[in-house]
């Protein structure tokens, strides 16, 4: 079952230092060709633990949308 | 965390291993300048910044003092530092005082500056130095280039450290003028490639 969060990287104000990816606890978020940090939606449990470390604080956390 | 430990996430120590070196003898400043061309290698013929991510001493420096020894308040750094206004600027700023570094050392080299044995902090204050001149045999402008790169990677550390206790641990990382260059060449080369950056 899919967590009822995850997070969203702003992929223009991302400075891609890639200090998100040492915290993720699933592996879910790399950094895409030194550009921006991409998130795996589906791994991703929205543990916040990303967004705490982030220097341009600029990773959010979205709600999923519910599909009946 | 699942992620195995690597051989490089022990990097921090290097930066520590740097500072200290230069503190005794300022000739090993020139190792500093790997901390320079490897990120600029990376993404030149990578396209990516694994300097960044996995490499860089300092932003795991950061990372130990901030994070594990808890020496941050931990707040969202100012939306302005990482604003690309002000990283670009302060790219161009930092590599105009860089070339100022080098035309002082040219200077020295030409026979129409002498060498200054001390460590130029923040642009504008010089630390003397003069005790990590220990081997007096190789060309001034060797010695010069020395303490102006010491100086230059002395001044990001203190604006790092400064940063980190202000605000999250790799707060430096969000205007780190090598990171900002790293980062726009990797955006330029992706550009060719294809449309979605």
């Amino acid at each position: 079952m899919l967590s009822k969060r995850y997070a969203q990287p702003n992929e223009h104000r991302c400075v891609s230092c890639g200090a998100c990816t040492k915290v993720c606890p699933r592996d879910a978020i790399h950094i895409f060709r030194g550009c921006y940090a991409l998130v795996d939606t589906q791994a991703c449990v929205g543990c916040k633990k990303c967004t705490k470390v982030c220097p341009a604080d600029c990773i959010a956390i979205l709600d999923r949308e519910v599909s009946a | 965390m699942n992620r195995r430990k690597h051989w490089y996430d022990y990097l921090w120590i290097w930066s520590i291993l740097f500072f200290a070196l230069g503190f005794f003898n300022i000739l090993f400043a020139w190792l500093g300048l790997l901390d320079l061309f490897l990120p600029l290698l990376f993404s030149l013929f990578g396209g990516n910044k694994f300097f960044c991510n996995n490499l860089c001493g300092r932003g795991q420096l950061f990372s130990v003092l901030g994070g594990r020894l808890h020496c941050s308040r931990q707040k969202p750094t100012p939306r302005w530092m990482s604003s690309k206004g002000f990283r670009y600027g302060f790219l161009i700023f930092f590599f105009a005082m860089f070339g100022n570094m080098l035309f002082q050392t040219y200077l020295v080299g030409a026979g129409a500056g002498s060498l200054r044995q001390a460590v130029k902090l923040f642009w504008t204050f010089h630390v003397p130095w003069g005790w990590a001149y220990t081997v007096e045999t190789v060309p001034h402008w060797v010695t010069q280039f020395s303490f102006g790169f010491y100086g230059v990677m002395l001044t990001s550390l203190l604006l790092g450290l400064i940063v980190m206790l202000l605000y999250r641990p790799r707060s430096w990382c969000a205007f780190c003028p090598i990171g900002t260059m790293t980062q726009g060449i990797c955006k330029l080369k992706q550009r060719g490639k294809s449309s979605d950056v």
